[in-house]
């Protein structure tokens, strides 16, 4: 092993390095914070680093060693969080002005989560402002860039997290996906993303955007990797009351296990209209290696989804206007003054938030108004059973579901923002699991022509996380899509 | 000449549950603690924090709602009220709207003889907003003291069933005696735990059709309530009678002018865009809880006025004075229990319960009243029952029973500590009683030859030198026989 390549690691390489003492997670957390401090000027990936808070908890771990304590499953190893994850002390901003210079007085329960479990937090990762977005561009703090293409978007909304993961700043991270904010950024990216089922992980502490969907996932390199973090952070949490209070099964132990006679549901009319081309041929390639690996490939149908994308965005910006309703500069954010309350509250958050913000801000208070409530929003929870009830059906037919997770390959920075419904439609395919709660994964499985990576979308029924890390498992056993990364990263 | 008008009267109440903690967090409800010291990241609305409810609150409002005779509902729902304040941590809050935890009960009241039994429409849980303040000396800024800020409510909406002030004064005040007596809310007007706000409209007598109504605000006494009804019933039949319209609209009542000012027009009503909480699941009440909430529903204030007078003997009047708070009734129950079992004379409940009643309402009372109390008992209702027994055994007259009450209420002794550090004890001792009245008969021949001889009166003299040589405190019983036996025997 040469010390040049130890950053291409994984989570649970490195986490048994630091275990076995081969290497310390000072040494380990030195190595991250200096590609940070090389790498980030690049990609914008970062909002926040702290490294003597960092190198603090990396002593900590490396003491624990000494005394030859037991060390936790991600001892010692540097990981970044969404800037919409409070971490006490350390600013969250939601890469948003409103809360430029907001500090949380607490830690997000997954934060405690990830501190048990040993890691070392270096800092927080840009993403679209209040997670609404799907190129990283509605950042308050600039856009994010690819590591694969710099003129290109890493994805949204957590572009932060998926490009420093992808460009080995970080040996992991956590995103949040409301409607395939981590799944998106990672098919853009060449990683894993596995967004769990609604309730799994506690939100208590992610700065909500919509409530009923908003999740906390790991965006890591494998998806052993991910196994590995969705063991730390998964769990009931009594201060969540949409928390699950079900056991926590084993992820990492579905690694490895044979996949012969998975049956592996195909929404053909789904992912052939308005799909790229390269983006088509990869998915079936993808389907031809399953079948290679003993799977039986089943054609399902799920009629409503077409539905998704219109009934995401009533029920997401419906309770985002609600949820952003909070930051009025009374009790901490920007404080415009204007002449009196109203004129404050008016100009603080013309101020303070961007245009899509407001755009959807608009969106709910209109879809959640008098004479309008029943036509739009409670006709969206409507159709959203009836979402809820197709991924039922086809889950009796088979294990797990395929698509695409975007329709393309990472498009260019500035190439959608006049066009927000173009925009919208980036993610046609990650919306419904979504909107049904149930878990997805995105796991890299080709690239285009011109060398960008491409992912696929496997969806389970609610808490069939194990299953996902299974089929992925397999997949990644039998390709060699995971391998690749990104060139300009590497040390000259 | 000018039709008359009938008043519809429709009532809406908030009251502050009695738990503890919060509706949607852990801090506490404390009244009167410094400013903003009872808040977390969930009250105070910071970014990311969740609402998880109260258990304990929802348990009340059930129990309330069985007291006023609602259907509770096994799935209800959380609902956000959306409008923007600065008592509001999250610009919304968190109410019930369309699915209510409780709905369809009654309360009858009786005002003059006719009695009317008004319908509850909903019973909801909700969260307080916090306390908006205006101090001398902020330059004229508002600060806002969030400790108020989501302690448990339940919303109480009755139909329009009250026909006149008075009605809706009487309502209110058994609507607050069955809250209080169902140990779910403590009453407290003056510190805004019970709260109300009236509809009020009028149509001509006869018509079945309601009139547009008129939302009054900020009417937090049981006096306000019947002045501000009775002054917007006049208002409304005075534009009636100038052939005018009566605007929808919400007033707020002014103490000071004893008069009603326009808040809020028809135009200005508020879209609170109404939606379920995302954060919260369906609240589900088993029927077993109900049970539960049923068997701990306490004995209500009617039901113990009839027992009070059935089982323990007491005049009308007595039972509703010892039912007037439950802190009362029940100092008052334990109190006539303790006495059962602590006096050394047998005492029926009938002669165990007048004891108590009559020595809580005149000296207790009084005490409290003079003292400015409250509520606050200072004796323990088992140590009132040991001082009401050394009377009932004659080891002290009433008369130094008062004197030994205040005195244990000052210093926090028992009765027995208090009479014999103070000789108050009677004499009951009869060789005491008896040596005392041979050795005034002997000193006084004059007297006693005038009393043998039918001058009755007398005795009065001999009385008054007993007391006199035992500084009052013989027994005036015995002190009577024992002289009576010298005199005549
Ligand atoms: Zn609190």
């Amino acid at each position: 092993m040469t010390e040049g390549r130890l950053h291409t690691r994984t989570l649970v390489a490195l986490s048994s390095l630091v275990a076995s003492g081969e290497i310390s997670s000072i040494e380990l957390t030195r190595l991250f914070l200096d590609r940070i401090g090389r790498f980030n000027g690049r990609l914008n990936a970062f909002l926040t680093v702290d490294p003597e808070y960092a190198l603090a908890q990396a002593a900590a771990i490396d003491r624990s060693k000494q005394k030859r304590e037991a060390l936790g499953p991600l001892s010692g190893v540097p990981i970044a969080v969404k800037d919409n994850i409070c971490t006490r002390g350390i600013r969250t901003t939601c890469a948003s002005r409103i809360l430029e210079n907001y500090i949380p007085p607490y830690d997000a329960h997954v934060v405690q989560r990830l501190r048990k479990a040993g890691a070392v937090i270096v800092g927080k990762l840009n993403m679209d402002e209040f997670a609404m977005g799907s190129s990283n561009e509605n950042s308050a703090f600039g856009p994010v860039r690819n590591p694969w293409s710099l003129e290109r978007t890493p994805g949204g909304s957590s572009g932060g997290p998926a490009a420093a993961t992808a460009s080995s700043l970080v040996a992991a991270a956590l995103g949040s996906d409301t409607g395939g904010s981590v799944r998106q950024p990672a098919s853009f990216c060449g990683i894993t993303a596995l967004k769990p089922t609604y309730g799994r992980v506690s939100r208590y502490g992610l700065v909500a955007f919509a409530s009923s969907l908003d999740q906390i996932a790991p965006i890591t390199r494998d998806i052993r990797d991910a196994a590995r973090l969705l063991g730390v952070i998964a769990g009931h949490d009594s201060r969540d009351a949409t928390s699950y209070p079900g056991e926590v099964e084993n992820y990492e132990v579905e690694c490895g296990k044979a996949i012969k006679g998975m049956r592996v549901g195909v929404v053909r009319d789904a992912f052939e209209k308005g799909c790229d081309e390269d983006v088509a041929s990869a998915i079936d390639k993808a389907l031809e290696t399953f079948k290679q690996l003993g799977c039986e490939l089943v054609e399902v149908s799920l009629p409503h989804i077409s539905y998704g994308v219109s009934v995401y965005y009533i029920v997401a910006p419906a309770e985002a206007s609600s949820n952003l309703a909070r930051f009025d500069s009374v009790r901490y954010g920007l404080r415009v003054l204007g002449e009196d309350l109203f004129d404050t509250y008016a100009k603080t958050r013309a101020q303070g938030f961007g245009a899509e913000v407001k755009r959807r801000i608009m969106l709910g208070t209109y879809a959640l108004s008098a004479g309008y409530y029943d036509a739009f929003y409670l006709r969206a929870q409507k159709v959203r059973t009836l979402i809820w009830n197709d991924y039922a059906e086809a889950f009796k037919r088979c294990d797990v579901l395929l698509t695409p997770t975007a329709p393309t390959p990472a498009f260019k920075l500035g190439e959608k923002t006049g066009d927000p419904l173009a925009m919208y439609l980036q993610d046609i395919f990650t919306l419904p699991p979504s909107l049904a709660g149930i878990p997805a994964v995105s796991a890299p499985c080709g690239f285009s022509s011109s060398g960008l990576p491409i992912g696929m979308q496997l969806c389970a029924p609610a808490f069939h996380e194990g299953r996902l890390v299974r089929i992925t498992h397999a997949f990644e056993q039998s390709t060699d899509f995971i391998n690749r990364r990104p060139a300009a990263f590497e040390l000259d | 000449m000018a039709r008359t008008y009938e008043p519809v009267i429709g009532l809406e109440v908030h009251a502050q549950l009695l738990t503890r903690s919060k509706m949607f967090c852990g801090c506490s409800t404390e009244f009167g603690a410094p400013p903003n010291t009872h808040v977390c990241p969930v009250c105070l609305g910071l970014p990311g924090a969740l609402p998880v409810p109260n258990g304990g609150a929802v348990e009340m409002a059930i129990r309330a709602a069985l007291a006023l005779g609602c259907t509770v509902r096994n799935r209800s729902r959380f609902a956000r009220k959306n409008y923007f304040y600065p008592d509001l941590a999250k610009n919304y809050q968190i109410s019930q709207y369309e699915l209510p935890l409780n709905e369809h009960g009654r309360l009858e009241i009786e005002v003059d003889g006719v009695k009317r039994r008004v319908g509850i429409v909903r019973i909801h849980l909700e969260e307080d907003a916090a306390k908006n303040l205006h101090p001398v000396g902020a330059g004229g800024d508002t600060l806002v003291d969030f400790n108020r800020g989501g302690t448990p409510l339940m919303e109480i909406v009755s139909d329009p069933d009250m026909r006149s002030a008075a009605e809706a004064e009487e309502y209110l005040r058994k609507l607050r005696e069955i809250l209080m007596f169902a140990g779910v809310n403590d009453g407290n007007l003056e510190e805004g735990s019970f709260r109300c706000d009236a509809n009020v409209s009028l149509r001509p007598t006869g018509q079945k059709q309601l009139g547009t109504r008129v939302e009054l605000k900020n009417i937090n006494s049981f006096r306000f309530v019947r002045k501000a009804i009775e002054y917007e019933v006049m208002r409304q039949q005075s534009v009636l009678d100038s052939g005018g319209i009566v605007e929808q609209e919400t007033r707020a009542w002014n103490v000071e002018q004893s008069r009603s000012f326009t808040m809020r027009s028809k135009e200005e009503a508020m879209d609170y865009r109404y939606f379920p909480d995302p954060d919260l699941p369906e609240l589900v009440v088993s029927d077993e809880m109900i049970a539960r909430a049923r068997a701990q529903l306490a004995e209500l204030p009617a039901e113990k006025r009839a027992r009070y007078r059935s089982a323990l003997g007491l005049t009308e009047y007595d039972a509703s004075v010892l039912t007037s708070h439950p802190a009362i009734s029940s100092y008052f129950e334990s109190c006539t229990n303790e006495l059962l079992k602590a006096c050394e004379k047998p005492l029926s409940p009938q002669q165990a319960g007048k004891r108590c009643a009559n020595f809580i309402q005149s000296e207790v009372m009084r005490y409290l009243k003079t003292e400015g109390l409250g509520l606050q008992v200072p004796v323990t209702a088992s140590r009132l029952a040991e001082l009401i027994a050394i009377v009932e055994i004659g080891a002290i007259s009433g008369k130094m029973a008062k004197e030994v009450f205040a005195q244990m209420a000052a210093t926090g002794k028992a009765a027995k500590k208090v009479v014999e550090q103070k000789g108050l004890s009677q004499i009951s001792d009869a060789s005491v009683i008896d040596g005392e009245v041979e050795r005034l008969i002997q000193a006084h021949p004059e007297q006693v030859e005038q009393y043998r001889s039918g001058n009755k009166k007398v005795l009065g003299f001999f009385v008054g030198q007993v007391m006199k040589a035992t500084k009052g405190s013989a027994n005036p019983k015995m002190v009577n026989e024992a002289l009576r036996k010298y005199l005549e025997g």
